[in-house]
């Protein structure tokens, strides 16, 4: 007993280590850069003066309170709906979709990065994309309507946007979540009181998954308030969403707004604060009215017509995704596409066959960037859940707080004065930079998806072994991973979801030399070749896509005969 | 033809011209010998990309230099790339080799003393370029280069137009806005934070203001006052005219192309008079669009190349500046199937052969002579530039 408390208290250290240099250091040092220029000082550029000036500046850009506004609005409101859709598809549909079917189905959604999901929506939903083609010839439209149809002042379409690549995360994060608490008992006993199939879920189940889905709530929220990527595409531009504002800020040719950029970049911080209390308040209330409203015990079902919309509308937010990603790989095929034209008026390979687009380098980039960055945050997130074993520990709410930090502070808060220490330690531009700043974000992604099945585990397995004579470490390499095997694959495809999709990360670390599927993509789509884009971004979307794919088939064929290890769900 | 063109190109290419400093060229050459050269230049446009991966394979071949392009989105990435190796004291063996830079970043490189140089006197193809005091080679936006700058193609400011939809453009900047009111929601300018939709800005600034040599000096307030007034009264009528009421703006030229390509607008403009001419054939636009520039002529201006104070391999950088300034890659740069851009050189300073490879050029129906690109205008000081797209933004973003 000793024995395994001590080498649990080492291998806890060695974590804890780990994540203190590797982890809060780089953000810590990238805050402290971006609060020093905020207050005007930056040697580089010769402001060495504690001054108020970057503030000055600041409040004095054209746009500020809109732009502020409209981050706030358009975040809230997709993390909201986002989260409602998701809600009312999981109470209408959970016995008929079993994790597994529903992973299956979701997965295309959740493998397409934010940048190529906007591409494809924005021919979509344009003026002039598919849905106004389609509209046009019955019509009779000869032009496309003069509608803002995409980055329209309110942010409707990022909204949308975001809530295509939000709510098959939602929805996946609470069947992930239900599957952890017995929810077959809990329905049937509800039913068997007279409670309809979705209310029972709404008063029995939901309220016990809340806590578990709760952090990746806020994680979508500070994601969505702060987005950079889906904003510039799909996001009103005068004046566009905080974050975007910061970007042009930080790559003005006026090497001097870098510091009221970085005050910016403060006043980004504050912002996520601010969305993530009120999320925190509205719980609080929801939760009074909620306990009222269950025990009160009404069986009525006044609520089904909602929650039948909520799934209409969740329906068709899916194949407005379909449509988008489908336009994506329709798009790196043709050649020649004008208005009203439903199909390309001739089509080519030439977007995939020319070498100079160059999509082979980015595809290995990314394959060996990701592969290297999920392979050390799985590693280190099994080495810290083991820890937690071996010394018989809860979780500390700080160790939490440490874990979720780098998808709680926005990007544009700390990446650019990270990017100064990376360049003191004369990592910029390497490979292993790449990596290292990519797994920042990757990380907490998989200890999210890791987390929860690893505590739900079966214990019994662990006493079992424990009483045959196992020692911790063979516990770990012949009990523990072999019965995760399904979560910690789909822990890995996640994190290489997460890996291909970085583009800040990727573009300051890798100096510009290191070229992956998204930076190549994101640089391409401020040029007019959709069919270029296209070939990137259809990339893009197949390669996590390939990672879900083995994450399913995997453990089917491993444990084809072992129902209770394909990671269904237990009663 | 083309087998002709080939002959020539290779003759030219063997007679490099004799140059008092061989001797330290020689030397740059042999310390160039295996380098890489991060070359920073704006990826947004297929054919520029293409032509600099053929540059790389070029300079590789002939003298062992190999050129990557690090593709940028926006110019300025470059700038704070050097500024942010500054800040970390990284002051050689810096990331950046070379850098395609226009006015104001190449003003702020400067001002911050990031730049590798004077360089170009030193290039043994300079002796093809006019770098008298007043050529368009010798400043940029005005500011003198110094020969911190090598000059590589040039840039002419031209509209095009659907001639499926549209009859007869606009034949100067008021009859924008004429045309604008007749034809609401058909005509829009990229945003004023990017290079072309400050040009459109300018260009209209030029003809409108009271005393256009004004705009040489850098700007002062009451300068600005005076020499705007008549243009904001023209921008006001054009506006609510524009696309989606001139609420909301194309990121840049491209994004544009593609809403003059998907219909949403029936003219777009470019910085390449070859531009149109290379869509229509890339299917990029329909084969109706034509070029058109406005009665008085247009801004023009050189697109330069710079090399960073801290540059890791600067003698490459410098091979392939002067590469970039040989008459044969200049002419094969002119070629409208490889890039189409204008040559540089001084056509008086050229022999015969390589007069004939550029006169042996292919043409096609979108591409204008430059007898049909009329006048060039100087582009404004670079502080004119800053401070228009400054109170552009102040007055109409919400």
């Amino acid at each position: 007993m000793k024995q395994t408390f001590q080498s649990g208290a080492g291998l806890r250290a060695a974590v804890l280590i780990a994540l203190a240099g590797g982890l809060i250091l780089p953000i810590g040092a990238g805050l402290w850069q971006t609060g020093r220029a905020a207050f005007g000082v930056f040697p580089a550029i010769g402001a060495t003066a504690f001054t108020l000036e970057p503030w000055a500046m600041l409040l004095d850009l054209p746009g500020l309170d809109a732009a502020l506004q409209l981050s706030l609005f358009t975040g809230l409101t997709a993390t909201g709906l986002s989260l409602a859709l998701a809600v009312a598809v999981c109470a209408t549909l959970h016995q008929r979709l079993p994790r597994g079917a529903a992973a299956r189905l979701l997965s295309p959604f959740l493998a397409v990065p934010h940048a190529a999901m906007a591409i494809g929506l924005a021919f979509v939903l344009a003026p002039s994309g598919w849905i106004a083609r389609a509209l046009a010839l019955p019509f009779g439209w000869d032009r496309p309507p003069d509608l803002a149809t995409v980055n329209d002042p309110w942010g409707i379409a990022l909204i949308v946007g975001l809530m295509v690549k939000e709510v098959p995360f939602l929805l996946l994060v609470i069947l992930s979540a239900q599957s952890q608490i017995p929810t077959r008992l809990h329905m049937a006993a509800a039913r068997s009181l007279g409670y309809g199939r979705r209310l029972a879920w709404l008063k029995i189940i939901l309220p016990q998954v809340w806590p578990l889905i709760r952090l990746p709530v806020l994680v979508v929220l500070a994601y969505s308030v702060s987005v950079v990527d889906m904003a510039m595409i799909l996001g009103p531009s005068t004046p566009p969403t905080l974050a975007v504002v910061l970007t042009r800020l930080f790559s003005d040719p006026d090497l001097a707004r870098i510091l009221p950029g970085s005050a910016g970049g403060l006043v980004q911080l504050v912002l996520a604060g601010v969305a993530m209390g009120l999320l925190i308040a509205a719980e609080r209330l929801i939760r009074v009215g909620g306990q009222l409203w269950i025990r009160r015990g009404g069986r009525g079902t006044a609520l089904d017509p909602l929650l039948g919309v909520a799934s209409i509308a969740a329906l068709i937010l899916s194949v407005t995704g379909v449509l988008a990603m489908l336009s994506i790989a329709v798009w790196s095929l043709a050649w020649r596409w004008t208005w009203p034209m439903l199909l390309p008026e001739s089509w080519s390979v030439k977007a995939w066959a020319t070498p100079r687009t160059g999509w082979a380098d980015a595809m290995g980039n990314t394959l060996a960037i990701a592969i290297c960055a999920t392979g050390l945050c799985l590693t280190l997130a099994i080495a810290w859940l083991e820890s937690e074993d071996r010394a018989r520990m809860e979780r500390a709410r700080w160790a939490e707080g440490i874990i979720y930090l780098p998808l709680l502070i926005p990007q544009v808060s700390f990446l650019f004065g990270m990017n100064v220490l990376f360049y003191r330690l004369g990592l910029s531009g390497r490979f292993s930079a790449v990596v290292w700043a990519q797994s920042l974000f990757v990380f907490p992604y998989v200890m999210i998806a890791l987390s929860d099945p690893w505590r739900a585990r079966d214990k019994r397995l662990d006493r079992s072994a424990a009483s045959l004579g196992a020692g911790p470490w063979r516990l770990l390499f012949r009990v523990k991973l072999p019965v995760l095997l399904a979560p910690i694959l789909t822990a890995a495809a996640i994190g290489i979801a997460v890996s291909v999709a970085q583009y800040l990360p990727t573009l300051f670390m890798g100096a510009g030399r290191i070229a992956t599927l998204t930076t190549e993509a994101v640089t391409l789509s401020s040029s007019s070749d959709r069919r270029v884009v296209g070939v990137y971004a259809t990339l893009q979307a197949a390669l996590p896509f390939l990672g879900y794919v083995l994450a399913f088939l995997l453990p089917a064929l491993l444990h084809h005969n072992r129902r209770d290890l394909l990671g269904e769900i237990r009663t | 033809m083309t087998l002709k063109l080939t002959a020539t190109l290779a003759a030219l290419i063997l007679a490099t011209p004799a140059h008092a400093d061989a001797d330290a060229w020689q030397e740059t050459l042999a310390a160039a010998r295996g380098q890489t050269v991060y070359w920073n230049a704006w990826g947004g446009d297929q054919r520029t990309n293409a032509f600099i991966d053929w540059v790389g394979s070029e300079t590789e071949r002939r003298f062992d230099v190999k050129v990557r392009q690090v593709k940028l989105s926006n110019t300025a990435e470059a700038v704070t790339r050097v500024l942010s190796e500054r800040a970390a004291g990284r002051d050689s063996d810096g990331t950046v080799d070379l850098v395609w830079l226009n006015g104001p970043n190449f003003l702020a490189m400067q001002e911050q003393g990031l730049l590798h140089g004077p360089f170009v006197a030193d290039l043994p193809n300079a002796a093809y370029l006019d770098l008298s005091p007043t050529s368009p080679n010798s400043v940029d936006f005005t500011v003198p280069v110094e020969g911190f700058e090598s000059p590589w193609r040039l840039a002419r400011f031209v509209f095009n137009y659907d001639t499926a939809r549209v009859d007869t453009p606009p034949s100067d900047m008021l009859g924008f806005r004429d045309w604008a009111a007749a034809h609401p929601g058909r005509f829009t300018h990229p945003d004023p934070s990017d290079f072309m939709g400050a040009t459109f800005l300018k260009q209209a600034l030029i003809e409108l203001t009271p005393d256009p040599d004004l705009l040489q000096a850098p700007v002062t307030e009451q300068a600005f006052a005076n020499a705007t007034a008549p243009f904001w009264d023209w921008y006001d009528a054009l506006r609510p005219n524009l696309w989606r009421g001139g609420t909301v703006f194309p990121e840049n030229e491209s994004v544009q192309q593609q809403l003059l390509n998907d219909g949403e607008i029936d003219m777009a403009m470019s910085f390449d008079p070859a531009s149109t001419a290379a869509a229509i054939n890339e299917g990029l636009l329909p084969e109706t669009v034509r070029v058109f520039v406005p009665e008085g002529g247009s801004i023009g201006n050189v697109s330069f190349v710079a090399i960073p104070y801290n540059a890791a391999n600067a003698e490459g950088a410098e091979v392939v500046a002067n590469f970039l300034l040989d008459p044969a890659t200049q002419a094969h740069m002119q070629n409208i199937e490889v890039l189409g851009s204008f040559s540089v050189l001084d056509p008086a300073r050229l022999d015969q052969t390589a007069r004939d490879a550029f006169d042996a050029l292919p043409t096609a129906p979108a591409l204008p002579s430059l007898a049909d690109l009329g006048p060039t205008l100087l582009e404004p000081h670079a502080s004119w530039m800053t401070r228009l797209t400054e109170a552009w933004a102040r007055r109409y973003t919400r």
